[in-house]
């Protein structure tokens, strides 16, 4: 899925995946941290966002 | 490629009166030119409807979803590939089938055609690499190669992978074409190229879903675009609305497209909406050495799990 909406131009930093089990919470940290600097390098985002409905 | 018209008929009407078959699916004679039509014989009487030229690009396998007879049908290699699909997924069975298989040389776009000529076209006649057309200025003559639908002209499957009956040997595969190059064009570009690239590429988009109905591998009885409780994607043509319906059903062909071009063939206003499924063959193939419907015995990539399958997306 990732591979398919990067292709479709959806930037690779803006979509993660991880398998953290409940136990691992530093790993959760770690993971959150890292998920949201990227993010926020990346700005705000503009695609796949459904614009007001144009009105003829 | 003229004998196979007469070899079909023969077949067709040899199955029909030893009563192996009820019903044969092939195609006749489009009332368009460069458009044949399928068609169900049941009659040994009614074959001579039944043709065989270049512009038979409709997937018949489509036809085949949940029948209960036995039935003949007319395959060249992407339509056996999707009859595998279809077998492995148990829309039909196996045994219920005839499968005549059509070596094939690739299939027109008419597209192409109707592009290069001025004027209406009021027929069409071919021999083995050449294809002529004939409107009210004159005639013009094109090199079958030049003419090709583009998911025929990198095609590696041209020979069923299954059949019961042969029309004529097999052809030689092409060797060396690079199938996904056209995919690899995209990935080469950027994020911001890729976005603007699809969003010319679907603009024309009308939601018509003719590339759903003309796909065999679209038989759910109802699709996900036709739902409304929960709706999972908006009505509108909102270019959102237009990427996420043409992502998502891109999605549900993953690891099941043959790239039999129906969908391209029937958008009305030409999308090439392939770029997307071909994608997904792509990585499957990159990642899982998979390729669509060449065995019934093999399971399908997205349905069987292994150690060692790439697991680099998830952190």
């Amino acid at each position: 899925m990732k591979n398919l909406l990067e292709h479709m131009g959806i930037e690779p930093d803006r979509l993660h995946f991880s398998w953290i089990s409940s136990a691992e919470s530093t790993k959760f940290v770690s993971v959150v941290r890292e998920i949201t600097a990227k993010v926020k390098a990346l700005g705000p985002n503009e695609r796949f966002v459904k614009k007001e409905a144009k009105v003829a | 490629m003229s004998t196979y018209t007469e070899n079909i008929q023969q077949i067709a009407q040899r199955l029909l009166k030893e009563c192996r078959v009820e019903m044969v699916i092939g195609f006749r004679k489009g009332s368009m030119p460069l458009m044949n039509e399928p068609c169900v014989i049941t009659q040994p009487e009614a074959v001579n409807q039944l043709v065989w030229d270049s512009n038979c690009g409709i997937n018949l396998t489509h036809y085949l979803t949940n029948r209960k007879e036995k039935i003949g049908i007319v395959a060249k290699g992407c339509d056996s590939r999707n009859i595998v699909t279809h077998i492995t997924e148990n829309k039909i069975q196996r045994e219920q089938l005839v499968i005549i298989g059509v070596p094939c040389l690739g299939m027109i776009d008419r597209r192409k055609i109707n592009a290069m000529v001025e004027g209406d076209i009021q027929s069409v006649s071919e021999t083995d690499d050449a294809v002529t057309v004939a409107t009210r200025n004159g005639e013009q003559t094109f090199a079958k190669m030049d003419v090709l639908q583009q998911n025929c002209a990198v095609c590696v499957h041209r020979n069923p992978v299954i059949h019961d009956e042969m029309v004529a040997d097999p052809v030689p595969e092409q060797n060396g074409v690079d199938q996904y190059a056209d995919v690899a064009a995209i990935e080469a570009m950027t994020p911001d190229a890729r976005w603007r690239f699809f969003d010319e590429l679907l603009a024309p988009c009308i939601r018509c879903y003719a590339c759903r109905n003309a796909c065999p591998l679209c038989y759910c009885p109802t699709c996900f675009v036709d739902e409304s409780k929960p709706q999972w994607v908006g009505k509108s043509q909102d270019p959102m609305d237009v990427r996420t319906f043409h992502f998502l059903r891109a999605y549900h062909c993953a690891g099941r497209c043959t790239d039999c071009g129906a969908c391209e063939r029937a958008c009305p206003v030409g999308i090439n909406m392939r770029l997307l499924t071909k994608k997904l063959n792509k990585d499957c193939l990159d990642l899982y050495g998979w390729e669509a419907g060449l065995s019934p015995d093999a399971r399908p990539a997205l349905d069987v799990y292994k150690a060692n399958d790439p697991e680099d997306f998830i952190k």
